[in-house]
Formats: structure tokens, C-alpha cells, sequence
């Protein structure tokens, strides 16, 4: 049972992000992409989780830390340079 | 004992993915970046708090359970500030059309 939800959540994650996709292509302003691009990163983090468990492999979720680290540092550096013009 | 854990992981799961729809709607369909942002900031915690708490009651008392956990808290520690940040770039960007004096340093 348990399994069987686990499957449904990661293809339903799976298609929001494409759903998220829409709105960093179309979105009128820089921040708006921003935005998106948080978005899918998170869930692609969860989806990564999910992943370790469906699969049994506990490295994954490893994977999961650096990849919401490396979101956070995306976001931050392209807001900076989104204010400013440069990064420092 | 076994179908009581199974009951709650997947109630975590289904709220999990209720707050990833609720969020990923108003994404498509609010009209300005800072409702967006509204939106998506109750998303990210909620909705990846949720789902990664199913994992954890789904492995137990285990180590993979105490890196999830310390996924949940890393999640929640950084999109606050993540939504500050790109909010106080609009701001600003936004007010340098009209004048140069109030700007928002936080």
C-alpha cells in the first residue's frame, strides 16, 4: 500500500515539474523564472527522496542534501545578480 | 501496528501532494511575482515537510531517517530566505525606475 502511494506521488511530481517548466518559460519578468526554477528544484529533491526509498538505495538520499544545497546557491546567485548586476 | 504505519504514511503522502498541487497552481495562475512567490514558498514547506516526513515514519528509527530529517530541516531553513532574497531583488529592481532613495537593504 504504502509503495503503491510512493509510485503515484513521484510520477505526480514528476508531471508538476513539467507543469513548473510552463511558467520559467513564459514568465514575463526575470523573477519569475527565479521562482520556477526554486520550485522544480525542491521537487526534484523530494523526488529524489522518494527515489531512495522505492529503489533501496540509501545513497540517494546523499543526493537528495547536495542537490537542495545546490538549488539554494542557484537561487541566490542569480537573484543577486538579477539586483545588482554583478554577484559580490 | 504495521497497518496503522501504512494509514499514516500514506494520509503524509496524499497531504504532501495536495499542498505540491495547491502550489504549483497558483505558480500557473496567480497575477504577480510576489503572489506567486506566496504560493510557492507554502509548497515548498509544506508540501516537501509532508512527503518527507511519510518517508521517515515509512524507514523507522534508522540513519536514513535522521538524513531526511536533516533534509526537512535544510528545506526549511533555506526557502524562507531564498523567497526573501529574490523578493528584495524585485523590490529594488522595481524602485530604481521612479528614485534612488528608498531602496531596501535587508
Amino acid at each position: 500500500m504504502s509503495k503503491i502511494a510512493f509510485e503515484a506521488i513521484s510520477v505526480f511530481l514528476a508531471l508538476l515539474a513539467f507543469v513548473s517548466l510552463y511558467r520559467a518559460y513564459k514568465g514575463p519578468t526575470p523573477a519569475d523564472r527565479v521562482v520556477a526554477i526554486n520550485v522544480i528544484s525542491t521537487k526534484v529533491t523530494v523526488l529524489i527522496g522518494f527515489l531512495a526509498i522505492l529503489t533501496n538505495q540509501d545513497a540517494f538520499v546523499d543526493v537528495a542534501l547536495i542537490y537542495a544545497m545546490m538549488g539554494f546557491v542557484t537561487t541566490v546567485c542569480v537573484s543577486k545578480y538579477m539586483e545588482k548586476g554583478k554577484l559580490y | 501496528m504495521d497497518l496503522i504505519t501504512g494509514i499514516i504514511v500514506v494520509l503524509l503522502t496524499l497531504g504532501g501532494a495536495f499542498f505540491f498541487l495547491v502550489g504549483t497552481l497558483g505558480l500557473i495562475r496567480m497575477p504577480d511575482v510576489y503572489c506567486r512567490m506566496h504560493t510557492t514558498t507554502k509548497c515548498d514547506t509544506l508540501g516537501a515537510g509532508l512527503a518527507l516526513l511519510a518517508l521517515m515514519v515509512y524507514r523507522g528509527f534508522s540513519i536514513v531517517s535522521i538524513k531526511l530529517l536533516l533534509v526537512i530541516i535544510f528545506i526549511w531553513l533555506t526557502n524562507p530566505t531564498a523567497a526573501h532574497i529574490i523578493s528584495k531583488a524585485e523590490y529594488n529592481k522595481d524602485n530604481k525606475r521612479d528614485n534612488d532613495n528608498n531602496e531596501v537593504f535587508l
